[in-house]
């Protein structure tokens, strides 16, 4: 039977669902192909599927579904937005949709900012070149389908070159209002050779949310980047950064991410220049209680060149039946001696209905090399607890104490004190809010 | 001050039962020692005065000027006036020293309907107290007791305890792990706190301690009993001939 022949294939159905619900953005040149070039791509591994070896911990139904599950915007007006008080280029996207009139004038010294979506007409050959480019090396050797699906159809997104030290931090805002939205947005960034960049994100977004950003950090240049993903229980997110590391560079990422339903941050880094640094910590606090919490992190950094150093913290606070991921690798290609590795995830459970799943990989093909990766997850120290208590310490404020104690190792790695001091309130609040 | 009255305790985790009884009394202004064999139940007693769990209270009372101490949170009874001296001070890593002192203080401060201790009184306050106790500016900025040595550990008991003005102390074998001079600098501490309106209990194993806190009535805690009470000059018994003659005469 003619019939027969045609096996039925699941995941080309999935696939080709999700790609009937997707328009493809209006692009130059460079981006219509950089687009091309990720569809086929992504015709050939598909979307992510439970079975995959990265997805064993986290359920892509979600993420691949072709319209997103409605999400009422959050309404997080009983607080100031987060980094308000920091002095900052703000770049407003509401639904995905760029603001021009809520963002701030992109006029900032040692700083080229302009959008993807008018990267057709203006001058931007390095983004050209680091377009889809990154990402794609990203894909070896673990498929990342959801961001092949965002260099295809990400409808917008910041370009910013950096020339010299930017005096204040970009900020990106991220503002939900639509129930329905499903966001795509693509980020790149490159520092020229010295260059020194804050860059901070923000905000609720959409009710799905996918983003890329892809960074090159040349010689001797430093990108700091803060990220509060906040409040908005209905979250369902994916993201992913791909960072490529030149010699004496700095790169250092710090996410805050509090509730959500979903959220998976990916990041994964190519240390290509010797004596680069690279930091990324993570603090995640998720109560099942006030909705669905499934937090991921999944951490890929590739050791290139001499003396380099790579740190991730990844923290996370779990209580009433929420779920925590850590999926981290170093990887020590040969002739990368000196590589000073450090990797840990723990997580702090508040109770017995919560869970940790975490896998964390070495891999090391040079012999001079210190690497060392530790993960635990338990509950907090009763005799602790007890101490503070003994000293008058009301029970919620003592296990509010340890808490911020537990985070304290990932919450250093932020430079930036005022950018620290309102993360560290924001925990607070958090805290606050859950005994209130 | 402190009333103890046929209090027992056993374990919440297992049948056994530690304290079978015990009678004590401590008045206004007074220093009482607990001197006692090992495993007695002396930390025992120390921790179900001050509402650590594992601990089951089958029988008996305990109240700090009349008011029921069993019935409390750890937290009330601090706020009540009770304070405990550890055996051993439990490290906190993440949490300042200075934090932890500050938000100690004015949340016993606010349980008793006061207002919070001024940042800079409460740092001119800390500053001298520390001071007196050779602890250094680093030490109270370093996570609470990780990285102490012993007498450090010890030495940061005392100085809680001149921060929190408790009326009722305990200290659990403050003494132990501690050379002598680090004992004299702990000892002039506790002296300095003496005072008509505050009591202490100090439990230890030596005669030493008792040297420099003069105690005014000595009781001996045996398998879960006091057995024997008297003057200073009972700790001297002990010293020389240890416990065997005392349990040998109430046996
Ligand atoms: N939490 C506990 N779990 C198990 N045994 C305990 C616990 N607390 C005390 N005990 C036991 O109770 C007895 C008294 O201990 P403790 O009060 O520490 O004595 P002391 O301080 O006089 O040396 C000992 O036999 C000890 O092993
Ligand atoms: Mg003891």
């Amino acid at each position: 039977m003619a019939v027969s022949a045609l096996k039925p294939n699941p995941a080309m159905d999935a696939l080709s669902a999700r790609l009937s619900g997707q328009v493809m953005p209006k692009s130059g040149a460079w981006a219509k192909s950089a687009r091309a070039d990720a569809l086929a791509r992504l015709s050939a591994t598909g979307l992510p599927a439970r079975r995959d070896e990265y997805w064993l911990f986290t359920r892509p139904d979600t993420l691949n579904q072709p319209i997103p599950k409605p999400a009422a915007p959050f309404d997080h007006s009983d607080e100031d937005p987060i980094f308000s008080k920091v002095d900052r280029v703000r770049l407003i996207f509401t639904d995905g949709v760029f603001d021009q009139a809520a963002s701030d004038d992109p006029a900032l010294a040692g700083v080229e900012i302009s959008r993807l979506a008018d990267g057709g007409q203006v001058d931007v050959h390095w983004a050209a070149d680091l377009y889809g480019v990154l990402e794609t090396r990203g894909q070896k050797p673990v498929a990342r389908p959801l961001a092949t699906l965002n260099t295809t159809f990400a409808s917008d997104g910041v370009l910013i070159r950096v020339t010299g030290k930017a005096a204040k931090p970009v900020c990106i805002t991220y503002r939900h209002a639509d129930p329905n939205s499903d966001v795509l947005l693509h980020h790149v960034i490159r520092l020229e050779p010295g260059a020194d960049l804050t860059l901070v994100e923000n905000g609720a977004a959409a009710a799905r949310l996918n983003t890329v950003m892809e960074v090159e950090v040349a010689d001797g240049a430093a990108f700091h980047h803060v990220r509060a993903q906040g409040r908005n229980h209905e979250r369902r997110a994916a993201t992913h950064i791909f960072a490529r590391l030149g010699r004496e560079s700095i790169f250092k990422s710090f996410t805050l991410t509090v509730n959500g339903a979903l959220t998976r941050n990916e990041c994964v880094i190519e240390v290509n220049g010797d004596d680069a640094v690279a930091h990324i910590a993570g603090a995640a606090l998720g109560d099942g209680a006030a909705g669905e919490f499934h937090h991921d992190d999944t951490v890929f950094i590739t050791h290139d060149a001499l003396n380099c150093e790579s740190r991730q913290v990844f923290k996370k606070v779990l209580r009433n039946g929420a779920t925590g991921v850590f999926q981290g690798k170093i990887l020590v290609r040969p002739g990368a001696q000196k590589t000073d590795g450090y990797q840990k995830s723990q997580a702090l459970l508040l109770d017995g209905d919560s869970q940790f799943l975490a896998k964390p990989e070495l891999e090391i093909y040079a012999d001079d090399v210190a690497c060392s990766h530790g993960s635990t997850s338990g509950a907090i120290d009763e005799t602790a607890l007890f101490y503070l208590r003994s000293r008058g310490v009301p029970e919620e404020q003592a296990q509010d104490l340890m808490v911020i104690a537990f985070l304290a190792e990932a919450l250093d790695e932020i430079e930036d004190e005022a950018i620290g001091a309102d993360i560290h309130s924001r925990l607070e609040s958090w805290l606050q809010r859950r005994r209130d | 001050m402190l009333n103890i009255k046929g209090l027992k305790v056993k374990l919440e985790e297992e049948d056994k039962t530690i304290l079978k009884g015990v009678d004590l009394e401590v008045p206004a202004g007074m220093v009482h020692a607990i001197m006692g064999p090992n495993g007695s139940g002396k930390s025992t007693l120390s921790y179900v005065l001050s509402g650590r769990s594992g601990y089951e209270v089958t029988g008996g009372t305990a109240t700090l000027d009349g008011v029921d101490l069993l019935d409390m949170a750890p937290e009330e009874r601090a706020a009540a006036g009770l304070f405990l001296a550890f055996q051993y001070p439990v490290e906190i890593p993440g949490v300042g020293n200075m934090t932890f002192l500050r938000t100690a203080v004015n949340a016993q401060r606010k349980m008793r309907g006061e207002d919070d201790l001024s940042a800079t009184d409460f740092l001119k306050t800390i500053r001298a107290k520390a001071k007196a106790l050779k602890i250094d500016a680093e030490m109270l900025k370093r996570p609470v007791n990780v990285g102490f040595s012993g007498g450090e550990k010890k030495r940061n008991e005392i100085l809680q305890m001149a921060m929190l003005e408790p009326k009722m102390c305990i200290l659990d074998e403050t003494d132990s792990g501690l050379d002598v001079d680090a004992m004299k600098l702990v000892s002039e501490g506790v002296n300095a706190l003496r005072d008509e309106g505050r009591s202490f209990l100090v439990i230890t194993h030596y005669q030493r301690l008792l040297d420099h806190i003069k105690p005014d009535v000595v009781h001996i805690l045996a398998r879960g009993r006091i057995v024997k009470s008297g003057g200073p000059e009972l700790a001297l018994e002990v010293e020389n001939n240890g416990y065997s003659d005392i349990l040998a005469e109430v046996a």
